[in-house]
């Protein structure tokens, strides 16, 4: 396995992780997909982790078009999951459920129980702007706002009334961020004018700056370059000790990097409309994913046999 | 060996155009061309006839002096010309709120497939073209007298030029918002920012040039027109000028329209003139508006 852990402490922990994390799924080893779940109950047990989201059968349709289907699996706090698959598997859209940033495609509907911290995000109840507050987004692409750095950092904060000294939470983020040292003599120069790669670090500090639980990242190093990728996945593993980390990559060395978990989606082709419908596989420990999965499919997709 | 029916193959392969597709060719970039000039030359021969007649006539006392009935040569565009730029001026009052609002709700709230508004997009489309003497009558029908019976005043001249231009506003603001990328209405959604937030810190912020370009182009449309304010009953002639919103008044294309229909036709060259302030305006009007565009606009 790639091992491109920089730092020791992190790949202590890493390995610490691999260790605890085997122990109940070796007992899982070859159920199907749907017994996930109970190992996730065996988990608190372990004394190993919380679980963050609990989805339950989730499904996500756009107008009559199912995108992906009877999804269930746990997240786990304090953790990298990654979501990996082909092309068109719902990776995506699932992770747009997290936060309910699918609200904003009207066409899309979501069946099924996304649980934060035991509250389905989907009861009529919830406010998605709040869920929204407590989990933080980073895009495919960079998409810094056309202001200033501190402007941009500061725009979270200031839209949810954050109490405090903003020169002090736009430091801190910035450094949560590992953007501080490059950008403090130019907090007030235009986002615009930084690299990709600081641009999407930025985009993760100005997530980071309104103190969220989780972070949700969809493909974040996929317009990026490796060394800038190396350096987004270096600040991955940093954030993993105050953060839970949610990622859809379709790199899979980056998965097998940086996760302490994956997921591996497939698409189908179903029915004679030649409807794509995407569906978990299997969740494992990632490096069970990648040494001995449990299905036949995953070990061909993560071998290159197809994909 | 080989390499010589293939290099003679290729010489046959790429041949010259014959010559009547080149003349096709010289033909159409003639015709494009032709078309190109009739509007330049034609722009250029009204600008060239009126400068001769009014250039020497355009001083700051012609802008400075009211109208007169009797002397061609100390008559003036004084009220005119004010009552011009108060026109405009409650015109963006009256247009930029309703406009932009207008332009907001069709592309961030409203459901585009609903039929309501469908029918709305279609009808603002359309009146967009709808003459501009419907509108005076329009204006006086319900501003003027009818339900508001403002009076031929200020407000109600401004008013009916708004309804004149708001099509045209509401257009331009929904293409500078539509072109704001929507990775930052994401961006900020995604940081806990309601829609209205999202709006009113990102997307405006970000529209505005291409709404102020907007703005400014309704209104140098607005502002030559003659039509609807004569409908609505304004002065064509007038010796004082507007006071505040509820005064009569007069405007720059009722002063040239006055001036041209006068029987002396000494008073030509002061229309001329009139013509030549009115044109400076509208330069200006437009330059400005070029300059936001080139200056502000944004590339994502």
């Amino acid at each position: 396995m790639a091992e491109r852990v920089t730092q020791e402490p992190d790949r202590q922990e890493r390995e610490a992780q691999a260790a605890t994390s085997a122990v109940p799924s070796a007992g899982s080893d070859g159920q199907p997909v749907a017994l996930q779940t109970e190992a996730h109950g065996q988990k608190p047990a372990a004394g190993t982790r919380e679980a963050i989201y609990d989805l339950d059968d989730v499904g996500v349709t756009y107008g009559s078009v199912p995108a992906v289907r009877e999804v269930t699996f746990p997240i786990y706090q304090h953790e990298i999951t990654a979501l990996i698959g082909p092309s068109g598997c719902g990776k995506s859209t699932l992770i747009r459920c997290l936060n309910r940033m699918n609200d904003l495609i009207p066409a899309a509907s979501v069946t099924g129980k996304v649980s934060y911290h035991g509250q389905n995000l989907y009861d009529d109840e919830i406010d998605p702007v709040q869920v929204r507050k407590h989990i933080g987004m980073v895009f495919q692409k960079p998409n810094p706002f056309p202001k200033t750095i501190y402007d941009n950092i500061a725009f979270g904060p200031r839209v949810l009334g954050m109490d405090g000294n903003m020169d002090e939470i736009v430091e801190s983020a910035l450094r949560r961020g590992a953007l501080w040292d490059e950008v403090k003599d130019r907090l007030k120069t235009n986002a615009f004018g930084m690299s990709g790669g600081q641009q999407q670090r930025l985009c993760i500090a100005r997530a980071l700056a309104t103190s969220p639980d989780v972070i949700l990242m969809d493909e974040p190093c996929s317009a990026l370059d490796p060394i800038s990728t190396g350096r987004i996945e270096d600040l991955m593993l940093e954030l993993k000790e105050n953060y839970s980390i949610v990622i859809v990559t379709h790199n899979m060395q980056q998965a097998a990097r940086v996760s302490d978990r994956t997921a591996f989606f497939i698409v189908d082709l179903k029915g004679e409309e030649s409807h794509r419908i995407g569906h978990l596989v299997e969740l494992s420990p990632t490096e069970k994913i990648f040494t001995n999965p449990d299905d036949q499919r995953t070990e061909d997709y993560v071998t290159g046999k197809f994909g | 060996m080989s390499a010589v029916p293939e290099a003679g193959l290729s010489r046959k392969v790429v041949e010259r155009a014959s010559s009547g597709q080149r003349t096709k060719d010289l033909m159409f970039r003639l015709a494009l061309l032709f078309s190109v000039s009739v509007g330049f030359v034609v722009l250029a021969a009204l600008v060239l006839d009126v400068m001769i007649d009014g250039a020497s006539r355009v001083s700051l006392d012609f802008i400075t002096s009211f109208p007169s009935r009797i002397s061609p040569e100390s008559t003036g565009v004084k009220s005119a010309l004010i009552g011009t730029i108060y026109l405009m001026v409650l015109c963006a009052v009256f247009i930029v709120p309703v406009g932009v609002a207008t332009a907001v709700y069709l592309e961030e709230y409203a459901n585009r497939d609903s039929r309501l508004s469908r029918l709305i997009e279609v009808n603002i489309q359309n009146l967009a073209a709808v003459p501009s003497v419907v509108y005076g009558i329009l204006g006086l029908a319900f501003i003027v007298r009818g339900p508001l019976g403002l009076g031929p005043v200020l407000l109600a001249g401004a008013l009916t030029l708004g309804l004149l231009v708001l099509p045209v506003v509401i257009i331009v603001s929904r293409e500078a918002i539509r072109a704001v990328p929507s990775s930052i209405r994401e961006g900020s959604l995604a940081l806990g920012a309601t829609q209205w937030q999202t709006i009113w810190k990102q997307v405006l912020p970000g529209a505005l040039p291409g709404i102020a370009t907007g703005v400014i182009l309704a209104l140098s449309r607005a502002i030559g027109e003659t039509a609807p304010l004569l409908v609505i009953g304004a002065a064509t002639f007038a010796r004082f000028n507007p006071e505040g919103i509820t005064d009569r008044f007069t405007a720059m294309p009722l002063a040239i329209f006055e001036f041209i229909s006068d029987a002396d036709t000494e008073f030509r060259a002061a229309g001329a003139a009139a013509i030549i302030v009115l044109l400076a305006l509208l330069v200006v009007m437009n330059a400005g508006a070029i300059f936001l565009r080139n200056r502000y606009e944004r590339k994502w």
